[in-house]
């Protein structure tokens, strides 16, 4: 269906967003020599093959000990080495969540932990690594930088782009294979959230994967005759609140969009944020307050209501509402 | 449950070998490796040495536990709960499938008789078991505690924190065994993560340590087995380190770590299940 519609952004080529991460990884990697990367028995998963090979004197093989890994890298800022940390989503925050509080967050060190396989679209491992609290316990920590980019474009960028941002950063990207439709030259500026699609009637705010079916929302909404506002939230914090109270300024009304807990994740920034400022109707697509399970990653996409329907559902809620 | 003779477990093997390879491949996905690897210590626990009861009952009094702690060999547990009476043959077929009771990694949220704790985050298993063995102390049940680990999974730290644990605390109940495979995700243990010599530093953490040199010759694995269980009640936890092959029982599956994660095509599970006879009939 998506592709008899008349999307804004259209794609010819779908990728992992990991893929960008381990090519951007490479790139930062042969710019600036500080860089370096570590993982835990996940390279290839992670894509860091390609750096290892480049740069073995710069790449660390940690084994199976995620915690060691984080204070490893806390340690590696010291000296001025800028360490890259891969493993899954789960591993990279739930795991080792003290170790990165205490050493990195409230240390302030420059590590940035990559973390793949997010959300439920990593599919049949099932709930055990299907992260949906990532967000918002890195969200929570203070100094720490959150992004979620939508493609593999948009990670690369990303990747690149935090090598040269000094702090802690949580990367969060994804394990299927995903539309490309931003471009490979963008300018990826940290906490600076994107307007993809004008709009007047509803302003849809979307982050990771889930920024696809937004843009897929509003070619339906289109033909439906309600005019959306695509804004593609790839930095949860520092959150762009200008540019989402710009927008809701003019559409009166929004829907967040995200592959995460309700409670915790995008949706609960930017409600914080029009609370204070300008409170209007807001719907929210998200994972309600469950785990996920195995399937493939359509089906659960489908299941845990994350789907571009399910935006346009949010959508009409929130515009009944204004 | 009776204990089924080694040509009758030997048999056993052989279609759950089977059900792993046709778990695996219909959802191509799934760890197969590690499944075949083990699947005679499985089938030696289930068959022949634990006593348990297959009408699940979560607190499990009077009754031998197991824990699965590297919980993506998921398949291979899953074929021996469904072969020794937990939940219907038929069920396997439902596997990492939406709505299914079988997880990707083991769960208890949705009600899987025969799983009693969540398993997948590695490194986590051993902790669960030690407590489970405490609460039959308390409860004054001589039953004796199960747990499977791998052995990249020894690189986790919280691994030790339970071995240290467990002599400290003199869990005397517990027979833990680590897969012994020399296989992880990325490679060889040795390359990975040396793990060195587990005989000595589980001895050194105050353990008893016994070792199957042939995890897959299954007359071993059971005698070694017995002989951990003649180790129990004397102050010390009991460890056996099973030597087996990763993707043992097909030829081009066995020994090597590229099969870890990867399910089998169609031609591969032909050639595979051709390798396998066909013993209790396929669900
Ligand atoms: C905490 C944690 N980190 C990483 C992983 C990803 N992972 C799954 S299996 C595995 C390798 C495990 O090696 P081993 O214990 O030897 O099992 P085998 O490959 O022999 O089956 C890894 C790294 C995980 N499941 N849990
Ligand atoms: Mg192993």
């Amino acid at each position: 269906m998506e592709k008899t519609l008349n999307t804004k952004f259209t794609y010819t080529e779908k990728k992992d967003t990991r893929s960008g991460f381990g090519d951007g990884l490479l790139e930062a990697g042969r710019k600036n020599p500080e860089v370096v990367g570590l993982c835990a028995d996940l390279i290839g998963s992670l894509k860091m093959g390609a750096f290892q090979k480049e740069f073995p004197d710069r790449f660390f093989q940690v084994g199976i000990a995620e915690a060691n890994m984080m204070g490893l890298a806390a340690g590696m800022t010291i000296g001025g080495k800028i360490p890259f940390t891969g493993t899954f989503a789960n591993f990279s925050t739930g795991r080792v969540y003290d170790q990165i509080r205490q050493s990195i967050a409230y240390s302030g060190k420059n590590v940035k932990i990559c973390a793949s396989h997010a959300g439920v679209t990593l599919g049949e491992d099932g709930a055990t690594h299907q992260i949906l609290e990532d967000i918002g316990m890195m969200k929570m920590l203070p100094h720490m930088t959150v992004i979620n980019p939508c493609d593999y474009n948009q990670t690369k960028a990303a990747t690149m782009a935090i090598a040269e941002h000094d702090g802690p950063v949580y990367l969060r990207f994804g394990r299927p294979s995903w539309p490309i439709f931003t471009d490979s030259n963008q300018k990826f500026e940290i906490g600076k959230a994107w307007k993809m699609i004008d709009g007047k009637d509803v302003t849809i705010f979307a982050t990771g994967h889930l920024v696809w079916e937004a843009v897929v929302a509003e070619a339906i909404l289109a033909e439906e005759g309600i005019s959306a506002e695509v804004i593609n939230i790839h930095t949860i914090k520092p959150l762009d609140e200008e540019a989402i109270l710009e927008s809701v300024a003019k559409t009166g009304c929004c829907v967040s969009a995200e592959e995460h807990q309700l409670n915790g994740g995008l949706g609960d920034s930017i409600a914080q944020t029009l609370v204070r400022n300008n409170p209007v109707p807001m719907e929210f697509v998200g994972v309600d307050d469950s785990f996920g399970e195995s399937g493939t990653p359509m089906d659960l996409m489908k299941k845990y209501g994350l789907k571009a329907e399910n935006i346009v559902e949010k959508v009409k809620k929130a515009l009944a509402r204004k | 449950m009776e204990k089924l003779s080694i040509d009758q477990l030997n048999k056993t093997c052989s279609q759950v070998r089977r059900d792993i390879l046709r778990m695996v491949h219909a959802v191509n996905s799934g760890h197969p490796g590690g499944s075949l690897g083990c699947t005679e210590f499985f089938v030696a626990l289930y068959f022949n040495q634990m006593e348990h009861n297959t009408n699940f009952d979560m607190n499990g009094k009077n009754e031998d536990l197991f824990f699965l702690s590297n919980g993506h060999i998921s398949p291979v547990w899953y074929s021996v709960l469904a072969r020794s009476g937990y939940f219907s043959v038929e069920e396997l077929a439902t596997f990492r499938k939406i709505d299914s009771r079988l997880q990707g990694h083991p769960t208890t949220e949705e009600n899987l008789p025969g799983i009693r704790i969540a398993s997948g985050s590695l490194g986590q298993g051993l902790s669960a078991g030690i407590g489970a063995a405490q609460a039959k102390k308390i409860n004054g049940d001589n039953k004796t505690v199960f747990v499977l680990m791998g052995d990249g999974e020894q690189q986790e730290g919280q691994v030790w924190e339970a071995a240290m644990y467990a002599a400290h605390h003199k869990v005397d109940n517990l027979i833990a065994t680590i897969d012994l495979n020399r296989q992880q995700i990325d490679g060889l243990t040795v390359d990975v993560m040396d793990l060195q010599d587990l005989r000595k530093k589980y001895e050194a953490f105050g353990w008893e340590v016994v070792e199957t040199k042939n995890g897959n010759d299954i007359e071993e694995v059971v005698s070694v087995i017995e002989k951990a269980k003649s180790l129990l009640g004397n102050g010390k936890p009991v460890m056996n380190l099973l030597h087996t092959e990763m993707g043992y029982g097909v030829d081009f599956m066995v020994g090597t770590h590229k099969w870890h994660g990867v399910a089998p095509n169609d031609e591969q599970l032909e050639n595979a299940l051709g390798q396998l006879e066909e013993t209790l009939g396929d669900y």
